[in-house]
């Protein structure tokens, strides 16, 4: 059973203009967006997930996206290094909890940005990761010295789509699904040689953040507005589950942001 | 050429990090020379690169390693270069480092110095106290100065090809045989001449006996009198045999007007060198009238630099021969300095005794009938330096033709 941890929108709201997403004039319906946490929460329950939580705190609207506290292997905890001043916040809130829950704390230095699983997603034998909108590549390095494994560093060039896994997400047999255009060039035929199969997914779809997906197995947990990537899945016999995101995605996040995995992976094996 | 070692450190080969950085310094007009390459064996194990990129400025380069720093690239730490006391005069101390004639820089407390004189085979010194480094050779090595050891904290600055397709010298960069036509090619160094002569930079001839000997004497007077020529590096026989023939008509006994040997003319050089002793120099004898026609005689009326050096077989010497030939090198090196262009004609020894002086970065010309002195002179100044494989007299007569006409169009264009 996989264990993912996730954290309650109490102080949910857009508070700060971090991303392109993002706009106070244009807030989030805040009973509405508690309504769409528990559908997640309770379809990932559905699928045999473990939910853990950790406890939101008042003036950090985003702890709600714990896929940027940091990237956990096995027991070890890399916490992130957030960009943005707005959310370094979270991080010892973060750091605590992984703490008392037994995990050991691999810090980066200090001046490395890293948003965690944001921007650092297993795939294959590889942890791809991206940069420039908020993890700087030198992180890379040190994550994959921590790790002992391959790292492909790739360049986020759509502000959009400031994380990786706002467009691109892979799946257990070793293929994925992207917006290619989020990508520069170099970063594009790196994904292609490391990944067996790729499924494109469209300007409009990426739009609705749907490479921000939850893969349990065979379900995928995925923002709805993507009928195309959907019938792509399935095709490929995977279970799709399209859940409505809209008021995370007026912060720049939906199913992914949303969730952290306890662990990525159990260990790095070659 | 400014330029900077960065280092990329991950997995950058199968990131595509590496062909990303070498891209973007070609396209932001930079340069490149990979340093050192470590690939990783595992496929977890990670890569090593170290890069020097240059570019054309300072703030070019800053852009650049700027652009470089987002795909992971950090500038490599520098280290001051070491010195060492020469340990006595004219004595350098061990692992000295030799130079190129190359832009060189020196690292000293954190600061590159640019070494003074870019000259091949001396020593680098620094003055601490005047922040200068120089270049010095054996002879002028004191006990106790500090000299450049080992290769850290020195750069030198990569010799460029230039594209532009507007510079004769870089972009033949090559010798051209006596199989081959030279108009074009005259026409391009008569160019540059003309260039230089309009320019603040020195034009230095480095000529030999053979000008005179091959009646080329006329149109070297040509263009000392053009403005053509700043400085005249040469030995005693070229002034024998100048004067020889401007006050019997003969070089070396043999007439230059009309074919055949002067009766007794064996003697009219000797003759020759006594009259200039007499009259206490060169420029002396101009003076007193007795001097008056011939390349000295041109030299003293234009105030043209001449620097006589001597060697074991002259004959006198005539008195403004330096004899002495450190003391000779020494004013080489100080003459030379603000030179732009050097055509080296027709001397082996001279030309070689220069071209070992002159910094990489002069424009030089190496005209000989001998393909091997040739070959030797431009050897020394890649990227540089044009080699011409020809007699001496057809080529002077041909580039002064080409100076008239340069000099005609400007007119006409006026």
């Amino acid at each position: 059973m996989r264990e993912l941890l996730l954290c309650a929108p109490d102080y949910y709201g857009i508070e700060y203009e971090i991303n392109p997403w993002m706009s106070r004039a244009r807030g989030a319906k805040t009973e509405l967006a508690k309504a769409q946490w528990q559908g997640l929460h309770k379809t990932l329950t559905s699928l045999e997930a473990k939910i853990e939580l950790v406890p939101p705190q008042p003036k950090l609207p985003d702890m709600v996206f714990t896929a940027n506290a940091g990237l956990t292997v096995g027991k070890k905890f890399i916490p992130s290094n957030f960009r943005h001043q707005e959310r370094a916040g979270e991080a010892p809130y973060f750091v605590q909890w992984m703490k008392e829950h037994g995990y050991e704390i691999l810090a980066l230095p200090e001046n490395l940005y890293f948003e965690g699983e944001g921007d650092a997603l297993f795939g294959g034998d590889a942890l791809f990761c991206g940069y420039k909108f908020r993890s700087d590549i030198q992180s890379h390095r040190v994550v994959g010295e921590m790790l002992g494994c391959l790292v492909i560093s790739v360049e986020l060039v759509d502000p959009r789509f400031y994380h990786l896994d706002t467009c691109f997400c892979p799946l257990p047999d070793g293929s994925a699904f992207w917006f290619p255009a989020a990508f520069d060039e170099y970063g594009q035929r790196a994904i292609r040689a490391h990944v067996n199969e790729l499924i494109d997914v469209d300007e409009e779809e990426a739009k609705h953040f749907s490479c921000n997906a939850v893969v349990l197995g065979r379900d995928i947990v995925l923002p709805e507005g993507a009928p195309n990537l959907v019938k792509a899945l399935t095709n490929r016999e995977y279970q799709c589950h399209a859940l409505p995101m809209s008021e995370f995605i007026k912060a720049g996040g939906a199913c992914k942001c949303l969730t952290m995995f306890l662990p990525q992976r159990e260990s790095v094996k070659f | 050429m400014f330029s900077e070692t960065i280092e990329l450190r991950g997995h950058i080969i199968d990131s595509l990090i590496l062909p990303k950085v070498l891209d973007e310094i070609l396209k932001g007009g930079g340069n490149f020379k990979i340093a050192q390459v470590k690939i990783g064996q595992q496929r977890a194990d990670q890569s090593f690169a170290r890069i020097e990129v240059s570019a054309e400025s300072g703030d070019a380069l800053d852009d650049l390693i700027l652009r470089l720093r987002q795909h992971g690239a950090e500038v490599a730490e520098k280290g001051d270069a070491q010195l060492a006391a020469a340990p006595a005069d004219g004595i350098f101390p061990n692992d000295f480092y030799v130079t190129t004639n190359r832009q060189t820089f020196v690292r000293i407390g954190g600061k590159e110095l640019e070494v003074r004189a870019p000259m091949l085979d001396s020593a680098i010194m620094i003055d601490r106290s005047k922040e200068r480094a120089s270049t010095v050779r054996f002879a002028d090595v004191r006990k106790g100065m500090a000299i450049v050891v080992g290769h850290q904290g020195v750069r030198v600055v990569p010799a460029q090809r230039a594209t532009s397709g507007t510079d004769v010298f870089q972009l033949l960069n090559t010798n051209i045989s006596a199989e081959r036509p030279k108009g074009v090619l005259i026409r391009e160094i008569a160019r540059e001449l003309e260039e230089a002569r309009k320019s603040s930079g020195k034009i230095l001839i480095v000529a030999g006996a053979s000008v005179v000997h091959t009646g080329a004497a006329e149109y070297l007077v040509e263009m000392i009198n053009g403005g053509y020529v700043d400085l005249i590096i040469s030995g005693n026989a070229l002034a024998v045999y100048d004067i020889e023939s401007a006050l019997f008509g003969t070089a070396l006994g043999l007439n230059l007007e009309r074919d055949g040997l002067s009766e007794s003319g064996h003697e009219n050089h000797l003759r020759a060198i006594n009259v200039v002793r007499a009259a206490g120099g060169i420029a002396r004898a101009v003076e007193a009238g007795t001097l008056t026609r011939g390349i000295m005689h041109a030299c003293v009326k234009q105030k043209v630099d001449l620097l006589l050096t001597g060697s074991i077989r002259d004959d006198g010497p005539l008195p403004e021969v330096v004899t002495d030939s450190m003391e000779a090198q020494r004013l080489i090196r100080e003459k030379i300095e603000d030179v732009r262009l050097a055509l080296l004609m027709g001397t082996m020894f001279h030309s070689i005794a220069v071209a070992n002086l002159l910094p990489g970065s002069v424009k030089t010309l190496a005209v000989d009938i001998n393909p091997a002195v040739v070959a030797k002179l431009t050897d020394q100044q890649t990227f540089r330096a044009l080699g011409l494989v020809t007699d001496i007299e057809p080529f002077m007569r041909e580039l002064t033709e080409c100076l008239k006409t340069l000099r005609k169009e400007a007119k006409i264009s006026r």
